[in-house]
């Protein structure tokens, strides 16, 4: 079992005919994910790589070969765009991976998505990956392992960081979501920790946090409240300096507020074990997992 | 992104937010000049600073005549105001203020959408009302959906205690501010103080833009907005070679790819006992000129004595990094600083080869690299 994608994913790359929907498309289809068929505005009717169908809009990529999720690789300036188009088909899960899509735009993709009722992790994300069952992003696939524990960063490489010093001390996956850097995001620490927690095949989760907003404050207080399975928090940015942009958009200390000291307090009030580097996390999931087992 | 005072009023103005005509100096001839063109006294003399708190700090004086400005302007253009010199001022002629209101906008992350934040507690640092009176900050949330309607514009002046006369002319500006910060892409749009005058006028005798950085490309007119000389030099150089970097004040110089990881790596240097140098990200390419242009940055802060490269292979693979750092160092001649390496994920074996007979110091993982530059830097500093 797993969140959000398994095997049932049947993918739609957006901006497939580009250079990163090039590449990732094949590196996920590597890795056995199933890619049904791929847009891009003006090359419909051509197949790339190899055997995925292209279309001119989502709604006939969607009829035609029934896909039910959707990744965006496509430019800043169409990701809105793209997101939208897919909210209005039968595409019920839109990853967006762009960087750079203006925050404004965000809030109007956030309010639409809500209002039809859809799912959507981005943007400026690594994407989801369910080891062994689909991969629908930008992480190396091999790193991971098929397993038990949740991770939910807003984080790209640390992410990885993270999920190859789980994966070296024999804990696998069940799925891993980067939720993005940015400061208005589609699934938030909170929607996914939820989905984690009905998930039969997650055991354990991990958040791995950073600097801006108090998504990881709400999380700390779902865990407290709505949570059985055991939580590790990690936060990012314990030595950024206040009012400075540490690369996503979204990390950054504003008024005083969002710092990373703030959040891990947060996480350690609620009962979340925190661990202070990235090598404790294996040791605290491995402790708490024997806890609950025994 | 910052603007200045004088340059958010400018934009304002477009929004038909009444603001006090002033004129911008850069001298105190200049100064001298603006107050005889104004041709009333007072004027107020203000720093044009990409720094909060300049009225503590200084930087905002009245004068009532030709000497009062000289004095005022000399005395604020050799102000450093948290760490920024003032090079600009500007005069603006004096307001008959009755009462300073404090209005704002933000995007709220939690309920993702703008929304208004409004306080008869006008010209203090509102952070401060926040903290102490939360009661008397007003927080209204504008639907993303609908957008600013005319109650809202009440419900604030009620709040407010705006008198029945500048009810009006208030909406226009609450109006025009919200306006201005959903077309212009502003993270933050705020008048501190919106002034009532005695002769019933609203006016913005203060405003702060922040921009946000995602939409540049589609406000030129933003972008020709952007002052450099507020910045710290080397990030402006860093901006001009697309690398995200932020400057900090210890000794170990760090490059690392992607921005969580690079966050990252700067705490585990502070918790074995160092003090990194440097927010770096390098992204995923970690191209040899790249590179390059990464170690000449961080070596030109002269603190630095120690780099540590931390890089996650992911889809990018080790040996290539490990080439990219092999040619910068062949394109750098006399470059003699310890460097720390540490490369984990995709191809790390193949990469740990080529380094094998490089002058650079491998580690393991993330903690040990951390550790052996702390080791590194403190004999440097004591040698």
């Amino acid at each position: 079992m797993a969140i959000l994608v398994n095997q049932d994913t049947r993918l739609l790359i957006q901006g497939i005919t580009g250079r990163e929907g090039q590449f990732h498309g094949q590196q996920m289809i590597n890795y056995g994910t199933n890619v049904v068929a791929g847009v891009t505005p003006g090359k419909g009717g051509q197949t790339t790589l190899e055997t995925v169908p292209v279309f001119n809009t989502v709604e006939h990529a969607v009829r035609e070969t029934g896909a039910n999720t959707s990744i965006i690789y496509v430019p800043p300036a169409f990701a809105a765009d793209a997101a939208l188009e897919a909210f209005e088909t039968g595409i019920e899960v839109v990853i967006i991976i762009t960087e750079g899509v203006p925050t404004i735009q965000m809030m109007k993709v956030f309010h639409e998505a809500k209002r039809l009722g859809k799912r959507f992790v981005g943007p400026n994300c690594p994407g989801v990956i369910s080891p062994g069952l689909a991969k629908v992003g930008i992480m190396p696939g091999h790193i991971h392992k098929k397993g038990n524990i949740g991770v939910i960063s807003r984080s790209g490489t640390l992410t990885y960081e993270v999920v190859w010093e789980l994966t070296s001390a024999g804990l696998g996956q069940s799925t891993c979501v980067g939720i993005g850097g940015d400061p208005i995001i589609g699934s938030t620490f909170t929607d996914l920790l939820a989905l984690f927690e009905k998930d039969p095949g997650t055991d354990a989760v991990v958040v791995i946090g950073e600097i801006g907003g108090t998504d990881e404050q709400d999380a700390a207080a779902f865990v407290r409240d709505q949570m059985t399975k055991p939580v590790v928090g990690f936060v990012a940015g314990l030595t950024a300096p206040p009012g400075k942009r540490m690369g996503h958009a979204g990390a950054i200390i504003s008024g005083g507020e969002g710092t990373a000291q703030e959040k891990l307090a947060a996480f350690e009030a609620c009962g979340v074990r925190t661990a202070k580097l990235p090598g404790e996390i294996p040791g605290i999931v491995k402790e708490l997992l024997g806890s609950t087992t025994a | 992104m910052k603007i200045h005072e004088y340059q958010a009023k400018l934009i304002l103005d477009e929004y038909n937010v009444p603001t006090p005509k002033g004129h911008v100096a850069r001298s105190v001839q200049e100064a001298v000049q603006a107050a005889e063109d104004i041709g009333s006294w007072p004027v107020v003399v203000k720093a044009q600073v990409h720094a909060g708190g300049r009225g503590k700090a200084g930087g905002v004086k009245l004068a009532k005549s030709i000497d009062e400005v000289k004095s005022a302007a000399e005395t604020i253009l050799g102000l450093v105001i948290k760490g920024i010199k003032v090079r600009q001022l500007l005069v603006e002629p004096g307001i008959d203020i009755k009462t300073e209101i404090y209005l704002g906008i933000i995007l709220d992350r939690a309920s993702k959408g703008p929304v208004i934040m409004a306080s008869r507690e006008g010209g203090v640092e509102i952070e401060e009302v926040a903290k102490e009176t939360p009661e008397k900050i007003l927080k209204l949330k504008v639907p993303p959906t609908i957008g600013l309607r005319g109650y809202h514009c009440n419900v604030v002046a009620e709040f407010l205690e705006i008198p029945a006369d500048a009810r009006k002319p208030f909406a226009a500006v609450l109006k025009g501010l919200v306006q201005a910060f959903l077309d212009k892409d502003c993270s933050l749009a705020e008048i501190n103080p919106l002034v009532l005058t005695g002769s019933g006028h609203v006016i913005a005798c203060d405003a702060k833009m922040n921009f946000d950085d995602n939409a540049l490309p589609w406000h030129q007119e933003i972008e020709a907005l952007r002052d450099d000389g507020e910045d710290e030099p080397l990030e402006v150089e860093a901006r001009e070679k697309k690398l995200n970097y932020v400057k900090l004040d210890g000794e170990i110089g760090c490059i690392v790819n992607g921005a969580g990881l690079a966050m990252c790596t700067m705490d585990v240097v502070k918790h074995f006992g160092g003090r990194p140098a440097n927010f770096l990200d390098i992204g995923g390419g970690a191209k040899a000129s790249q590179v390059a242009d990464a170690l000449k940055l961080i070596t030109s802060d002269k603190t630095v004595n120690t780099i540590f490269f931390n890089v996650f292979g992911g889809i990018v693979r080790c040996d290539m990094v490990a080439s990219g750092i092999l040619s910068a160092l062949e394109s750098l001649p006399g470059f003699d600083y310890p460097i720390v390496i540490r490369l984990s994920g995709t191809n790390e074996e193949q990469a740990k080869k080529l380094l094998e007979n490089a002058p650079v110091h491998l580690a393991k993982n993330m903690e040990e690299g951390a550790q052996m530059a702390v080791k590194i830097s403190k004999e440097r500093a004591s040698a």
